[in-house]
């Protein structure tokens, strides 16, 4: 389903070069559920943004469903991360304005869907994670657990392939890190890719994959290090 | 996509922030509510004017002695000659398209009724002073026609020196005192209000060899000379100044042709009321800046939810559409506001000043609307510009 090759993604600072992704080569296949890991700042957030089309690579090849991503247009990236992709963010990146329902439209608003329809998808969403009495609810009156929930909901909404999660835990307790991983290892488990940045090695270790970043590069042996469990 | 949608969600955006919307629109609405009632003065300042030179009657000549003129001074050392009664006969008598010609003598005397007196201006003329200045009358009638030369002691009051002389009383055929004469009121004329230079409401109109007589003048203040039609202004004028200047043997009147004068009023009060726009739509255009303040800070404040959209999938053309939306009903919420303002303070106005016309153009309320909405679209480019061209990565990282 994706493919890296001598992906590279460069910023240039001041005079000097600095290699955020240095010749990363992966593989991932569809269904997969893959943590990436990685002392602070060794790109994984990079990688992330590269494979949820919001960072074009500086150089090298990224085949997303067999197409090569460079040659996607502005427009059709923007169709690809509405049906295909799907986020979820350490900050839960909800709107404040909206309630539990509203958020989980937005999506649907710019893909055209209609009001009614909207509000059933968004309603079943939530339900799934398990927020029915919550419909109202703005993001203020949620816990961290139950902001991130309506943030899963409102990625799965549109039905994507591929799921990127970058530390989705970082800011929950133990308890409803616990609860927001079983929730997308059950929609990975429906066929949904899933690609979960973490610090968290208990995290970590419920991944099918393990992929270990250092100074943006993959570690030795990472792309294939299996959780022994 | 469903642009209903995006102007619901920019609706959103709006309601959800409440500070930042109430000033803007504040500000758009005080700027349009400007327009539009200074717009409303200037016309109504240019309707009241334009609207007295109208009462006057049309197509009129006035003749007033003495030379006013920008050029040069008077001939021969400033001799003048009276401005009489024979120059009205020959006026009446030789000059042709003429209709009327109404001789105007003033003074000011003492008006007394039993024990009550009253300083009033005293007006001299003739019957034909009623059709050429549109006097109407509120009971009896005005001056009797006749040789002007009779003279006669009937006097037609004005309603507001009816009023003070007598009350509630009938003053009809009642005798007063003007000066040592007495006189018999034939007449109160209907209510008018203040006209160019005098108020109909407080004044008494007697004949005008009376009021020659009265006064020891031979001399008149004006001479109306009411032409017949438009047409025959030109060559009425021309020949009327032929024939002054044949009997006084010198350029010594001045006459004005009453169009031109309306006409000349009118474009300067027009230009007025247009400079007032233009000095209106510079707080229009204040606002216009304070609303893309507003959206550039609105901007910079949303970077993250831009850049969440962007991540969700929203094209940079729905992110441009979404800002511009919001910009816009910004400024036509203020701008419908600032009409309602605007029209609600001209309507107070007219209120207390109800002589005075103060509407507002129809082509200053269509401009402002549509202005108001422009502002927002000119205005909002910039800031739905940059809120496109905003990264998304960097946008939701937090910093
Ligand atoms: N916009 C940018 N401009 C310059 N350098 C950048 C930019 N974004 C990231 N970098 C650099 O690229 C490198 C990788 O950053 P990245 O955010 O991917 O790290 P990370 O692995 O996600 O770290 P963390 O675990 O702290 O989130 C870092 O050295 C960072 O300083
Ligand atoms: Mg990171």
């Amino acid at each position: 389903m994706i493919e890296l090759i001598n992906l590279c993604r460069t910023y240039r600072m001041g005079s000097e070069d600095v290699h955020a992704l240095n010749e990363v080569t992966l593989q991932i296949d569809q269904g997969e559920h893959i943590a990436v890991v990685g002392p602070s700042g060794s790109g994984k957030s990079t990688l992330l943004n590269i494979l949820g089309c919001l960072d074009r690579p500086t150089s090298g090849s990224y085949r997303f469903s067999g197409r090569e991503v460079a040659d996607i247009g502005e427009v059709e990236l923007s169709l690809l991360r509405q049906r295909w992709i799907g986020f979820v963010f350490q900050f839960f990146h909800l709107l404040p304005r909206l309630d539990a329902v509203g958020n989980v439209e937005v999506p649907m608003i710019f893909s055209g869907v209609g009001r009614e329809e909207r509000r059933q998808r968004a309603q079943r969403a939530l339900e799934s994670v398990g927020l029915k009495h919550r419909f109202k609810h703005r993001p203020e009156e949620l816990s961290g657990g139950e902001r991130q929930r309506v943030a899963i909901a409102r990625s799965v909404v549109m039905s994507p392939r591929l799921l990127l999660a970058d530390e989705p835990t970082g800011n929950l307790d133990r308890h409803s890190a616990e609860e927001i991983m079983e929730l997308i290892e059950r929609m990975n488990a429906e066929g949904l890719t899933l690609i979960v940045v973490t610090h968290d090695p208990t995290v970590a270790k419920r991944a099918g994959r393990i992929i270990r970043l250092e100074d943006g590069r993959v570690a030795e042996g990472g792309a294939d290090v299996r959780p022994q469990i | 996509m469903r642009v209903l949608d995006l102007i619901r969600f920019a609706i959103g955006a709006l309601v959800g922030h409440r500070l930042r919307t109430v000033l803007s629109v504040a500000g758009v609405s005080v700027g349009i509510a400007a327009v539009i009632a200074l717009t409303a003065l200037g016309e109504g300042a240019r309707r009241y004017v334009t609207g007295e030179f109208e009462a006057l009657g049309a197509n009129i000549l006035i003749v007033i002695p003495g030379r006013v003129e920008t050029t040069g001074a008077m001939p021969f050392g400033g001799v003048t000659h009276d401005l009489t009664l024979e120059d009205v006969r020959a006026m009446r008598g030789r000059l042709r398209n003429v209709l009327r010609v109404a001789p105007l003598a003033m003074g000011t005397e003492t008006v007394r009724f039993g024990g009550l007196s009253r300083s009033l201006p005293v007006v001299g003329t003739t019957s034909d002073f009623r059709e050429v200045r549109r006097v109407t009358m509120g009971s009896g009638s005005f001056l009797p026609e006749g040789d002007m030369d009779q003279g006669g002691n009937q006097v037609v009051l004005g309603t507001k020196a009816a009023e003070e002389l007598f009350g509630s009383g009938n003053p009809l055929g009642q005798a007063v005192r003007i000066g040592e004469w007495r006189f018999r009121v034939i007449g109160v004329m209907a209510p008018r209000g203040r006209g160019l230079g005098f108020d109909f409401d407080d004044l008494v109109i007697i004949p005008v060899k009376t009021n020659l007589a009265m006064f020891n003048k031979t001399t008149l203040f004006r001479v109306f000379v009411e032409v017949d039609g438009a047409d025959a202004m030109r060559a009425a004028e021309h020949e009327l100044e032929g024939l002054m200047e044949e009997r006084h043997r010198v350029k010594d009147v001045t006459v004005i042709a009453q169009d031109s004068v309306v006409q000349s009023f009118s474009s300067i009060l027009g230009a007025m009321t247009l400079a007032l726009a233009g000095i209106a739509s510079v707080s229009l255009a204040v606002a216009g800046i304070g609303i893309m303040n507003v959206m550039l800070v609105s901007v910079s404040e949303r970077r993250t939810e831009i850049g969440l959209l962007r991540a969700l999938g929203a094209g940079k053309r729905q992110i441009l559409i979404v800002f511009l939306v919001e910009a816009v009903m910004l400024s036509g919420i203020g701008g419908l506001l600032g009409l309602g303002i605007g029209l609600a303070a001209v309507a107070a106005f007219v209120e207390i000043y109800p002589a005075f016309p103060a509407v507002p153009p129809l082509w200053a309320i269509v401009t402002a609307t549509v202005m108001s909405l422009g502002v927002g679209a000119v205005f909002g480019v910039l800031p739905a510009r940059d809120a496109v061209r905003l990264d998304p990565v960097q946008a939701l990282a937090r910093r």
